[in-house]
């Protein structure tokens, strides 16, 4: 049998589209057992919840103070780099005024000391995160317990997600970080230049059966727990004080309220 | 049909020369951000899209701009773009591949750019950018070159073809829908949320893009014995196509200063005051941003008046301040203004650095050569049909 040079490459063609199409289907279905054999192992003593959430009560920082330690255990535990520019800054908690926090609700006539006394903001861990939405490669992305994630390893750099986020939670490696961190700690991996990163509620730490290093830190000014639990203390906080939470008009439901006052709870 | 681009005049080897070397320099530059990071541009996490994002948002518009010649021809009959078609969809490749080089450099990470297809998201709106500029590059490469080809050959293009054409009508609509939807999907962003949008952005990319593509066709005509408006009358087509779309982008932008300031929103004039009054203190971009408001309406104005208009002189200078003013707007105020205030209504601002624009000019060099070579063979092979 003899066939021509046409005859050759279409077959050629075919056999080549078999092979790459049949490659891809296998591909498949290897990739979900890949995926189901590297899925989240439970922890021992993970710390289950349907909805991750924190109160911020503002009244239990009683100085600037209070709140740096908050900052700079975060900081420390998650190798946060110190660039020293605010240009390429990375931060997971920071101070921030009233005023600024809750932007958008300007009211002249507040007092001066409430207009510009300290708060603490970080990743809210929106219910409906856009961050997670324009992702093109959902290199962030929710977890079932509500927390919103990173793997630095998939993350491209776009940036689309600091576009995103109307909070301004996530910050991007401008410069090689490993050279600006203190002293390397070992309980969270260390980013590449060129990867976006954000608050993780210390999702490394619930996976112990600890609290986030900030509620730890914060001398019961950072409460948190399951909202979804209606005995936890974060859910009675919220059904039954006044709490506000930032940009709520943006529909994305953020996981971080602001406990108005303060006042007791147990 | 590549080997015309091979041989040329002294003139076009000289042009290539120095496109090379912008080209080498701007790659040098990459090198050092490839190296160093993102901290060697003037981002920061404030603002973080600057002028790479802002060059990709321009040039996708000049892409969409060839629908501007296809759909008269094809579509109307209007046989008098007969010549001109070719230019628009030669124009159209290099712009899409600038488009594309433009987001590489921007990436953090561009080794991993193949993580869009290895984990596809179909909620992203960057997931269907990625496709239709991959598409329309395709459709513009398969119909420019096929058309060309037949052309050469003296031939009628394929029927095959003709679908493919009739497809990149909307496909040209849609490249600059959707990259306008990158932004107008965003919540919190004041400047960019408006329903508006993907309007101006046609508007825009419909008046930057022949502007263009006019100032090319004078080039032509200067360097070369091909003329892409035999019969007459093409250009001033195209002129009117540039001043309607034109004025319609100036009355989008209206529409926008009116439901900001009229609402009385604070946030949602924000960064219009920002760019046109100054915010807070800041005001670098009020001198640039008033300085396209004048080119614009000066770009209109002198596109109207016939004299003006039929004027060789001025109608580059018309077509010049449009294309500048359209430039300011999108290739640079409206992507850096959208993070200004930032979400605690502080101004960060934001300033391009010389590394930063080293590289912009080498993709910008990539596309001209582009150009070159495109038009190179396209011109080659008419002239050789002339003679």
């Amino acid at each position: 049998m003899s066939i021509n040079r046409r005859q050759f490459l279409r077959r050629a063609g075919v056999i080549t589209a078999l092979g790459l199409g049949s490659s891809f289907v296998i591909s498949g279905f290897r990739k979900k057992e890949v995926a189901e054999a590297a899925g989240f192992a439970k922890a021992p003593k993970d710390m289950p919840a349907k909805r991750w959430a924190m109160v911020v009560d503002m009244s239990k920082f009683k100085t600037e103070a209070d709140m740096n330690k908050v900052v700079e255990a975060c900081h420390k535990l998650h190798n946060v780099p110190d660039f020293g520019n605010p240009k390429d800054e990375i931060k997971w908690i920071w101070k921030d005024d009233y005023h600024h926090t809750f932007a958008g609700g300007f009211n002249e006539y507040l007092d001066e000391n409430v207009m510009h006394s300290p708060f603490l903001v970080t990743c809210n861990h929106c219910d409906n995160p856009p961050c997670v939405k324009a992702c093109p490669t959902q290199a962030t992305f929710k977890r079932p317990d509500g927390i919103v994630a990173m793997d630095f390893h998939r993350c491209i750099g776009c940036r689309f997600c600091m576009a995103a986020c109307p909070f301004s939670a996530r910050s991007f490696n401008f410069k090689d970080p490993r050279t600006h961190i203190d002293e390397i700690s070992p309980e969270y991996p260390t980013r590449t230049p060129g990867v976006v990163e954000k608050c993780n509620f210390c999702y490394e730490r619930l996976a112990d059966g600890l609290q986030p290093v900030c509620v730890e830190q914060s001398n019961g000014g950072l409460i948190f727990g399951d909202l979804d639990d209606p005995n936890s203390e974060v859910r009675k906080i919220i059904s039954t004080k006044l709490t506000i939470r930032r940009k709520p008009e943006l529909g994305t439901q953020p996981c971080v309220y602001y406990l108005v006052g303060g006042g007791e709870h147990d | 049909m590549i080997e015309k681009a091979l041989s040329g005049s002294k003139r076009y080897w000289i042009w290539v020369t120095l496109l090379l070397g912008m080209i080498a320099i701007g790659f040098y530059a990459y090198m050092n951000q490839f190296n160093n990071g993102l901290g060697v541009t003037g981002m920061s996490r404030d603002v973080s899209w600057g002028l790479y994002i802002a060059q990709f948002t321009f040039l996708v518009g000049v892409a969409a701009s060839a629908v501007m010649l296809v759909l008269p021809y094809y579509l109307h009959d209007f046989k008098k773009f007969g010549k001109m078609v070719i230019l628009g969809e030669f124009l159209a490749i290099p712009a899409v591949i600038m488009c594309m080089l433009f987001i590489v450099v921007d990436l953090g990470q561009p080794m991993r750019i193949m993580n869009v297809i290895l984990h596809p998201s179909p909620r992203s709106v960057m997931f269907y950018d990625m496709i239709v500029l991959c598409g329309y590059l395709l459709i513009n490469l398969v119909v420019g070159w096929t058309t060309l080809g037949a052309e050469r050959k003296g031939f009628p293009s394929p029927k095959w073809v003709k679908p493919i054409i009739y497809l990149s009508i909307p496909w040209a609509v849609s490249i600059h829908t959707v990259t306008a939807f990158l932004y107008a999907g965003l919540p919190g962003r004041h400047l960019w949320l408006s329903a508006i949008m993907a309007a101006r952005f046609l508007a825009s990319a419909f008046a930057a893009g022949p502007a263009i593509l006019l100032l090319l066709c004078f080039i032509v005509r200067k360097v070369s014995k091909f003329n892409p408006d035999p019969e007459g009358g093409a250009i001033q087509s195209l002129v009117k196509i540039v001043r309607y779309a034109m004025i319609a982008n100036i009355f989008f932008y209206i529409l926008e200063i009116f439901t900001a300031f009229y609402s009385g929103i604070p946030e949602y004039s924000a960064a219009l005051r920002y760019t046109l009054f100054g915010l807070n203190g800041y005001n670098s971009l009020v001198p640039i941003m008033w300085t396209a408001v004048v080119l614009a309406f000066l770009g209109v104005a002198i596109l109207i008046f016939p004299s003006t208009r039929m004027n060789g002189a001025t109608l580059t200078i018309g077509l010049l301040s449009i294309i500048i003013a359209n430039w300011i707007d999108k290739g640079m105020v409206l992507i850096v203004a959208g993070f200004v205030p930032n979400s605690f209504e502080r101004v960060v601002e934001y300033a391009p650095t010389l590394n930063e624009v080293l590289v912009t000019l080498g993709v910008y060099s990539i596309g001209l050569l582009l150009i070159t070579i495109l038009y190179k063979v396209a011109i080659s092979v008419r002239e050789e049909k002339a003679s």
